[in-house]
């Protein structure tokens, strides 16, 4: 059996003497959506600091295709929770700049990066600033700047947070589409039930701080999920996921 | 589309400075004319209170004096603050990648802040004569620091998340500053330079005051001796000039510097 492409086991860690994770462990398989769904505060983000080598863990093991994982070979592309465009780089700029910090040339990691301009839909707006695009579209290059990178797994941190309501919708089926097309292995972080369920095919629901996984929670719905029968079964597991995280107290207590 | 309103807002661009400009031309032209009435009219003499209009004709009548006497200024100026600027940059290099540097040279700097200018002139003059070095050091002196914290704020400015997203790519340190600190650094190194540029006129001008062989400094000095207000007053007409003209400089190379912002006001977004 081939081993999980990430595997945390009895991760813990905290800033201070303030615990923030405790005793997490989970795994994402090869190709598959997996979402972590906590409440705001409870370190969804840390397990992401933790995992693109910002802070190292106070307990626990990492492991990536099997082997534990590299600190300094980082199989990991970040998306951050705002677009963080750097707004003095065109757009074109801003999607090579994994490839150019990996010691590209510039010239080069255009050529690379010019032929996903039309399918993120950002086709003619290569030479704009990041100023001169909409909330949606500087979404789209900040995701086309994690895709280019070529790594094997995608870490996305709350990427829709920002956006609109209708906007982040249309963003959401856009973003099923592309990983039904190019098969990514994505690890989301997110506080919005009905984007977890509508995207994964599995879900770690955390507690507040100090963090456990309360629920591992499956979403065998077929796709794509906009369609009709998949929204009336949707329903049944956002309730169950939203009565898990609004009753903490649920589980082992002291 | 895209072309036509790129086209209105260059058009606008154009347009815009004269209508911005206008309540300034107006409260200029309000001054002058008050000032030359009242130099006309109250029986002040000449020597006291010249009319503007006689700085002016004066200015035309010394105007080989005073250009050559401008030329050494405009020269000292520049020098002096291409030293400081260029100082300024390597220590606030220095300062973010070595914090403890901060701690340690910041009191240094902010107690030569508080050095009076009138008191250092004459004394850096004694030391190191009329040539370029006095003149060097104390536009370095007015300059430096305000130079310095506009550049250290500014590599503090950087966004958070740009620098996580940088640090995630693997970039190793000196990457980070180079693609992120520094550019973030400019609009703060921009509202520095125009501040600082102007003090630079008036440390070169002070400089030359206290002791030079050339220079408007040396030139306000002499006229003042000569009982010659006016050519006093075209000295300064000209020093302001000098300053207006280095601080439009400066817009100038921002705009091209900071292609991002063009056409758009105020903050990001």
């Amino acid at each position: 059996m081939t081993p999980p492409r990430l595997e945390l086991r009895g991760i813990s860690s905290g800033y201070g003497d303030m615990p923030v994770l405790d005793d997490i462990s989970l795994s994402v398989g090869r190709g598959e959506f997996v979402s972590i769904l906590g409440p705001s505060g409870a370190g969804k983000s840390t397990l992401f600091r933790l995992l693109t080598g910002a802070m190292a863990p106070r307990a626990g093991e990492m492991f990536f295709d099997g082997a534990p994982l590299d600190r300094n070979a980082r199989p990991f592309a970040f998306m951050p929770q705002r677009d963080a465009l750097m707004p003095w780089r065109r757009i074109i700029d801003n999607t090579t700049l994994g490839l150019e910090v990996q010691g590209m040339r510039r010239s080069q990691a255009r050529t690379i990066v010019a032929p996903f301009f039309h399918e993120f839909g950002l086709a003619g707006f290569e030479n704009h600033y990041p100023a001169e695009l909409s909330g949606g579209m500087r979404q789209r290059a900040a995701l086309m700047r994690t895709v280019v990178q070529g790594r094997p797994m995608l870490l996305l941190d709350e990427p829709f947070g920002a956006l609109d309501a209708l906007t982040r919708t249309a963003m959401q089926r856009w973003l099923e589409e592309m990983r039904a097309h190019h098969g990514w292995t994505v690890l989301l972080v997110t506080h919005d039930v009905r984007e977890a369920v509508y995207l994964s095919d599995r879900i770690y629901v955390l507690s507040p701080r100090p963090a456990r996984v309360v629920r591992e929670i499956g979403v065998p719905l077929p796709r794509p999920r906009h369609r009709h029968n998949a929204r009336t079964n949707a329903a049944d597991i956002e309730n169950l996921i939203l009565e898990t995280l609004l009753e903490p107290h649920e589980g082992p207590s002291p | 589309m895209f072309a036509s309103s790129r086209l209105r807002r260059l058009a606008a661009s154009f347009r815009q400075p004269f209508a911005r400009a206008f309540p300034a031309i107006l409260a200029v032209g309000l001054l002058y004319l008050a000032w030359e009435a009242y130099a006309r009219f109250s029986g002040i003499s000449p020597t006291t209170l010249p009319a503007p209009s006689r700085v002016l004709v004066q200015a035309y009548e010394y105007r080989e004096a005073l250009w050559d006497n401008t030329l050494p200024t405009i020269r000292a100026t520049l020098l002096g603050f291409a030293c400081s600027l260029a100082a300024a940059f390597v220590f606030s290099v220095l300062i973010d990648f070595f914090q403890p540097l901060r701690r340690a040279l910041f009191p240094v700097f902010i107690i030569s802040q508080t050095l009076p200018l009138v008191a250092i002139a004459p004394l850096v003059v004694l030391w190191f004569g009329f040539g370029l070095t006095p003149k060097i050091l104390l536009i370095a002196l007015v300059t430096f620091f305000p130079m310095l914290v506009a550049l250290t704020e500014g590599y503090e400015a950087t966004e958070e998340e740009i620098e996580q997203l940088l640090a995630s790519m693997g970039a190793p340190r000196w990457k980070r500053f180079l693609l992120a600190r520094l550019p973030s650094a400019l609009p703060y190194f921009f509202a520095g330079l125009r501040i600082s540029i102007t003090y630079a006129v008036v440390g070169a001008i002070f400089a030359e005051y206290a002791g030079s062989a050339k220079g408007l400094g040396i030139y306000i000095l002499n006229a003042k001796n000569n009982f010659r207000a006016d050519l006093v007053l075209a000295a300064v007409l000209v020093s302001a000039i000098l300053t207006l003209v280095l601080f439009a400089a400066t817009l100038l190379v921002q705009r091209l510097a900071m292609p991002w912002t063009q056409g758009r006001r105020g903050g990001r977004r």
